[in-house]
């Protein structure tokens, strides 16, 4: 049974309600503090090389195709190692200096098999500006505060020993009010649950379809508060939930990525279903379809949103760009390489680092065409999508941080 | 848990030297008993989460062997809870410019009754604030207890070998390569080295080394239409005869015996039994040991599978096609003295893609550190393979 909802006031600021606690800036999750890929921050440099505006690079002590986040000053950054992955490292550093502030470890308390080309450190941390909330493909999920302190920790497939995916897991966590989201996805033990941000104590557990999905929850935030919902992606449907209760308010009904994830603007979520689908949440429980483009085929990489356009890049490196009103497209440009990463835009800068660490900027132009006007070059692989605040962009390989900016 | 808060005073008495040291020990103990005490689903959270704030704003780095002692018998979780606790304990002292009490740390690292991984903790620690330290211990620990104290070992090991080897000096090189070899635990090691021992016409039987099981009776297939065989108990589950014959999903099945070549003995089953889709089947090995002893089943297989020793389920997995590695399933079990009964069921589904036609699995059995058990009536490394048996079929 679905509930009637505050429609009217769903999902019309989701881009620039975000949490209270973080001031502006800030990369506090995966996909930025929209969850789509989109900073009004200054723009970083637009070319990049050994020397030239790298204004520093530190080790890392472990592998993850998990993305930097920027909180304040502080860059996080999640990694893994040992020969089994079973050591999970959540760093802090100076985003200024790039000095590590501190570093915590713990042991993985689920399966850490992955592909060889991810790692158990898949998913993206998020931060609510106060705690930072690490997530791992062993289902390890683990609060701390800004200065490291362990808040509380929980083992999600200690608690279901069936969830795991030797694949490797990676959907990344979402904080939508006092709620932690963190989506289990996988032919074992198969939910989404929501823990209380303060303890790590459930909330509440919905069972998803046992397949593996390996997109991220997002946040669609009304006007109130109490309007918000969490969004989750399977292969067969996306639903909307509360996330104080796991409540489900709607469901779209048809097959989904299992990779690149939705996004939500202006009352409408994209959804990366049958190329892109637009659909309209309304009373009845089940979204109005806006529109499909079976040509707008996002790759593993999530689709961005600004301007009123879409853009997103296929497995085949193309970027495409589309009217968000009707899909229609409008641009197209290849880029060199494959990607594992979603680009971030600053302004109208696209920047996008391909597998191979090779970045490129593209300038989307209000007419629809898209050139690509600066190169960087990084030590690869390179599979998490990179961070922009501040002017700068954070991007990291299993080897390394980087900051890139003028300096 | 009396026993842990008792130890721990113990260890506290030993490392501590200041006063009011009692008090600050017992503190210590009960913050560590209440973080030992935390449950799945976050049960203990609050409690542990307060008694951390209070232990790494209390404790002294000269704690830390006794903070450490407290992972010896803790479960996952609370391990974390302890680790994070060493940790920040430990890197507030040194970013102040404290020393670390390497001393204590050193004698916790050398004593084996130790925690594996709360011993590498204190090594990492010493490490950090002890260039030297490296160098001084790891040699020691080519044969520890801890696989990751070890891997380092083995590493240098393998590092003297290459140097002989590049040294022309083979006779060494080979001796020492072969050192490492009998240390070496791990599966890329145990690859680097026996590739380095082939350049220098020293092949490594390595079905031998890891102890994968060779010989099987297999059978099948039965019916596993839509996953129904994994929860479905066909007749091999209930009852090993292998004169026995059963209705297959195919027709009438019976054992057959199979033998695999394979040097990480792997079995395809689409060939043995033969390609089918949506089917179960079932592979027995016996394994006679010399002793009772502990010992891991571990399978790989992109399959579902489930494992048992002695009629005991050890292990399962309802998955399909997600990896496919060695020791990707570690069932923990024990062998009795005399003839033993590996028992084995790998599922095929009803995917279409071309990755999901695999139909396979490998067995081997080994210590919990992975030492390869061989049952008594193997023959030994470097026996000449012999010819495949007949396969197992339908009619």
């Amino acid at each position: 049974m679905l509930h009637s909802f505050p429609f009217r006031a769903l999902l019309t600021v989701a881009v620039s309600c975000l949490p209270a606690m973080l001031p502006a800036g800030d990369w506090p999750q995966f996909r930025g503090p929209g969850s789509n890929s989109v900073t009004s921050d200054a723009q970083p440099p637009i070319n990049w090389g050994d020397d030239e505006n790298i204004a520093w690079k530190v080790d890392l002590p472990g592998r993850g195709p998990s993305s930097p986040i920027v909180v304040g000053n502080r860059v996080f950054v999640t990694c893994s190692s040992g020969v089994n992955q079973d050591r999970l490292h959540v760093l802090c550093f100076d985003a200024a200096t790039g000095n590590q502030q501190w570093e915590r470890q713990f042991w993985a308390t689920g399966r850490t098999l992955s592909h060889p080309s991810s790692a158990n450190a898949a998913p993206t941390p998020a931060s609510d500006g106060e705690s930072i909330f690490a997530f791992y493909s062993s289902n390890d999920l683990i609060c701390l505060d800004l200065d490291g302190n362990l808040k509380w920790l929980r083992g999600l497939s200690y608690d279901f020993p069936k969830a795991g995916n030797d694949v490797g897991m990676s959907s990344s966590p979402l904080v939508i009010g006092n709620t932690v989201v963190a989506q289990v996805e996988c032919q074992g033990d198969s939910f989404v649950t929501g823990v209380n941000k303060q303890t790590g104590e459930p909330l509440w557990r919905v069972e998803r379809p046992r397949e593996a999905s390996w997109a991220s929850p997002v946040a669609a935030h009304g006007e109130k508060p109490g309007d918000e919902l969490v969004l989750v992606q399977s292969t067969t449907k996306l639903t909307a939930h509360d996330p104080a209760t796991g409540r489900e308010v709607w469901t779209y009904e048809g097959a989904c990525d299992a990779i690149s994830s939705a996004l939500v603007a202006d009352g409408v979520v994209y959804v990366p279903s049958k190329g892109t689908t637009a659909i309209r949440p309304n009373s009845t429980g089940t979204p109005e379809v806006l529109w499909n483009e079976s040509r707008l085929q996002p790759g593993a990489a999530s689709m961005l949103l600004s301007n009123g356009r879409l853009h997103m890049v296929n497995r085949a490196g193309v970027l495409t760009s589309a009217e968000a009103a009707d899909g229609a497209i409008v641009g197209r440009v290849r880029l060199e390489g494959a990607f594992w990463g979603t680009p971030a835009l600053a302004g109208n800068r696209l920047y996008a680092i391909n597998q191979d660490g090779a970045g490129q900027v593209v300038e989307l132009r209000a007419d629809g065409q898209a050139e690509v006007i600066g190169k960087g070059k990084l030590e690869g692989p390179i599979q998490a999508s990179p961070a922009i605040s501040a002017g700068a962009l954070y991007v990291r390989s299993d080897k390394h941080l980087w900051k890139i900016a003028e300096h | 848990m009396r026993r842990f808060v008792l130890a721990a005073g113990g260890i506290l008495a030993t490392f501590g030297t200041l006063l009011p040291v009692q008090a600050q020990s017992d503190g210590v103990a009960n913050w560590l008993a209440t973080m030992r005490q935390v449950q799945r689903e976050g049960a203990g959270n609050r409690a542990a989460s307060q008694a951390w704030s209070e232990l790494t704003a209390s404790a002294d780095a000269y704690q830390l062997p006794a903070i450490l002692a407290a992972l010896d018998d803790a479960d996952p979780l609370a391990a974390n809870w302890i680790r994070a606790a060493v940790d920040t304990i430990a890197e507030r002292h040194v970013q102040s410019g404290e020393p670390l009490p390497t001393a204590g740390l050193e004698q916790f690292l050398h004593d084996q009754q130790h925690n594996p991984r709360a011993r590498r903790l204190a090594y990492e620690w010493i490490a950090r604030v002890d260039p030297a330290a490296p160098d001084r211990l790891i040699p020691q620990m080519l044969n520890d207890p801890s696989l990751e104290l070890r891997r380092d070992a083995v590493a240098r090991v393998i590092a003297d070998a290459a140097a002989a080897a590049d040294n022309s000096q083979p006779a060494d090189a080979i001796a020492t390569y072969r050192e490492a070899l009998d240390a070496a635990r791990d599966l890329d090691q145990v690859k680097l080295i026996a590739e380095a021992l082939a350049m220098l016409e020293q092949p490594v039987d390595l079905a031998h080394h890891f102890g994968f099981v060779m010989d099987w009776h297999l059978i099948g297939p039965f019916d596993s239409s839509q996953g129904v065989g994994f929860d479905a108990v066909y007749s091999p589950e209930e009852t090993i005869d292998l004169a026995a014959e059963y209705d297959g999903s195919a027709g009438r099945v019976h054992w057959l015996a199979h033998h695999t070549d394979d040097e990480y003995g792997s079995v395809d089953l689409n060939k043995a039994i033969g390609k089918h889709m949506g089917v179960a089947g079932y592979a027995m090995a016996e394994f006679l040991s010399d002793k009772q002893q502990p010992a891991d089943v571990r399978v790989g297989s992109g399959n579902a599978v489930k494992v048992w020793l002695n009629g005991k389920l050890l292990a399962s997995a309802d998955t399909y096609h997600t990896n496919d590695v060695t020791d990707q399933y570690v069932g923990r079990g024990e062998l009795k003295k005399g003839k033993n009964v590996i028992l084995l069921k790998i599922l095929q589904n009803e995917q279409t893609e071309d990755w999901a036609q695999d139909w396979k699995y490998q067995c081997r059995v080994c210590d919990p550190l992975g030492k390869a058990i061989h049952a008594t009536d193997r023959p030994g490394p470097g026996i000449p393979k012999r010819p495949a048996t007949a396969q197992a079929s339908t009619e």
